[in-house]
């Protein structure tokens, strides 16, 4: 279909309209894109971005001719979208919840869930700022005015940081200065720049914004459950032994050493 | 209806009475210099002005952050002086409003009064008005079903922002969310009779102002 379009553009070249016969090369162009290739798709959680990318070029290596298309967001709305039929073949979330309402609606392909990560959640304040941030309590003082969480409703990281801020009794105190975001890296980059005083992101986020973000103090591990990533294939999905694979390669050695390398801490303690 | 839908549309009915009054303040003496003043710059004013009607909305809106966030040109220096930041308040959202819909005030205003008979105006000058009275007396007077026109069209474009809204205020519930991101929120978190009540409000009070505006838009046309 691509080659009788660029046909027709050339055989509409000959002729006066160049405009049409340029916008059918367009469309032909555009039309061809990606064929021929296996294509796969990943919804990523966001704070996995760096090193779910690297493996995927590991991956890409190991499987000539199949090209890998990240979708990247808050593991609720990625949950969401495949709740709605997004064509998704491999689900990364950062919470076990939206893990649990895929496989309870059919979502997942049964057996291939496996828990591969853990993290632990900080509060980061901006680079520059001297503040002397170091407790929970801390973010009760004046000086610290807005801060940046997750939005509940969709953002692990946020439904994490709002866990524990109730088991520390600050939730209904520090409401008036909470900033939802729409994602983990959108809390960082508030605080980045600079236009909060402070946010609850993953410890391995800070990495990703050495110079804009400092860490200030480490959320006690005792509030909040602890954070997972379940990797799954979608059931939905037409590549699923391909999924399978990129599942079995971050649960295995080589993808277990990468995600070390990113700060992530091994599933079991 | 819940506190939430209440709430937001309370919100953005106040950023939009607050934006259209602005986009009157500020964009009928631009649509008038545009259409009146041969100044220097012109062009570029022109250009400027258009601009929010053409660029994404990101893209406004990163140019809002970079002038009004806690490190921006204009944000910074404030921040200083006060320690207070527009970002993240309700402000920040008419401001969003504000911009987005001025195109939609000065392209109609300045039509509107480039076609007001000059020969009115040359009168009136004859009488003895000045610039400034001819003006007030003769040519907005005469010009205002387009420029009234023009603000009932910002109006409704204010009550619909979305995208620089979100990146200049956030989306924080009660104080920043307005109609169109409470739709974004509760069609993200799947709770659709939330978003479909809120859908079928602001379709219906989007079709009331572009209905008063073509009528006034309409009346102009087939008057003397």
């Amino acid at each position: 279909m691509c080659r009788v379009a660029a046909l027709l553009a050339l055989v509409a070249g000959a002729g006066v309209r160049r405009g049409l016969a340029l916008a059918v090369l367009g469309v032909a162009l555009l039309a061809g894109r990606g064929a021929g290739a296996e294509e796969f798709t990943l919804s990523v959680a966001i704070s996995m971005k760096e090193a779910v990318e690297e493996l995927g070029r590991a991956f890409g290596q190991a499987h000539r001719g199949v090209v890998l298309r990240y979708n990247l967001g808050a593991s609720g709305d990625l949950q969401k979208q495949i709740e709605a039929g997004a064509p998704v073949d491999v689900f990364v979330s950062a919470g076990q919840r939206q893990m649990d309402e895929l496989e309870r609606k059919g979502l997942l392909a049964p057996g291939t869930r496996r828990v591969f990560a853990r993290n632990v959640l900080v509060v980061v304040v901006p680079g520059g700022g001297a503040r002397d941030v170091t407790k929970a309590a801390d973010l009760l003082e004046p000086r610290v005015s807005r801060i940046a969480i997750g939005n509940p409703r969709t953002v692990p990281v946020g439904q994490y940081a709002e866990e524990s801020l109730r088991a520390l009794g600050l939730w209904e105190r520090l409401q008036p200065k909470l900033v939802p975001a729409e994602n983990v890296r959108q809390v960082l980059e508030y605080v980045a720049r600079g236009e909060v005083d402070a946010g609850f992101v993953y410890a391995t986020d800070i990495g990703v914004r050495p110079a804009g973000v400092r860490e200030a103090f480490r959320v006690p591990e005792d509030s909040y459950s602890p954070v997972l990533y379940p990797a799954a294939v979608v059931a939905g999905s037409r590549v699923r032994s391909l999924a399978a694979a990129f599942v079995d390669l971050l649960a295995g050695a080589e993808g277990q050493a990468v995600l070390r390398r990113f700060g992530f801490l091994p599933a079991l303690r | 209806m819940s506190d939430a839908v209440v709430a937001s549309l309370w919100l953005s009915l106040r950023v939009s009475v607050l934006a259209t009054a602005l986009n009157a303040l500020i964009g009928i003496p631009v649509a008038y210099l545009l259409a009146k003043r041969r100044i220097w710059g012109r062009p570029v004013l022109d250009l400027v002005v258009t601009l929010p009607l053409v660029l994404p909305p990101t893209v406004t809106g990163y140019y809002l952050i970079v002038l009004f966030g806690r490190q921006g040109l204009l944000g910074a220096p404030l921040y200083e002086l006060t320690g207070w930041t527009v970002a993240f308040t309700w402000y920040a959202a008419v401001i969003a409003a504000t911009v987005m819909a001025f195109p939609l005030t000065v392209h109609p205003a300045r039509a509107a009064i480039e076609a007001v008979n000059p020969d009115l105006e040359r009168a009136a000058f004859t009488l003895g008005r000045s610039e400034w009275r001819t003006a007030l007396e003769v040519t907005l007077p005469v010009a205002r079903r387009g420029i009234i026109a023009g603000l009932f069209l910002a109006f409704a474009r204010a009550l619909g922002e979305f995208g620089a809204t979100l990146m200049i205020a956030g989306n924080i519930p009660g104080r920043t969310t307005t109609v169109p991101l409470a739709i974004y929120t509760a069609v993200s978190t799947g709770e659709r009779v939330e978003a479909q009540v809120l859908v079928v409000l602001l379709t219906a009070l989007s079709c009331l102002v572009v209905v008063v505006a073509n009528r006034l838009g309409g009346a102009r046309a087939a008057g003397p």
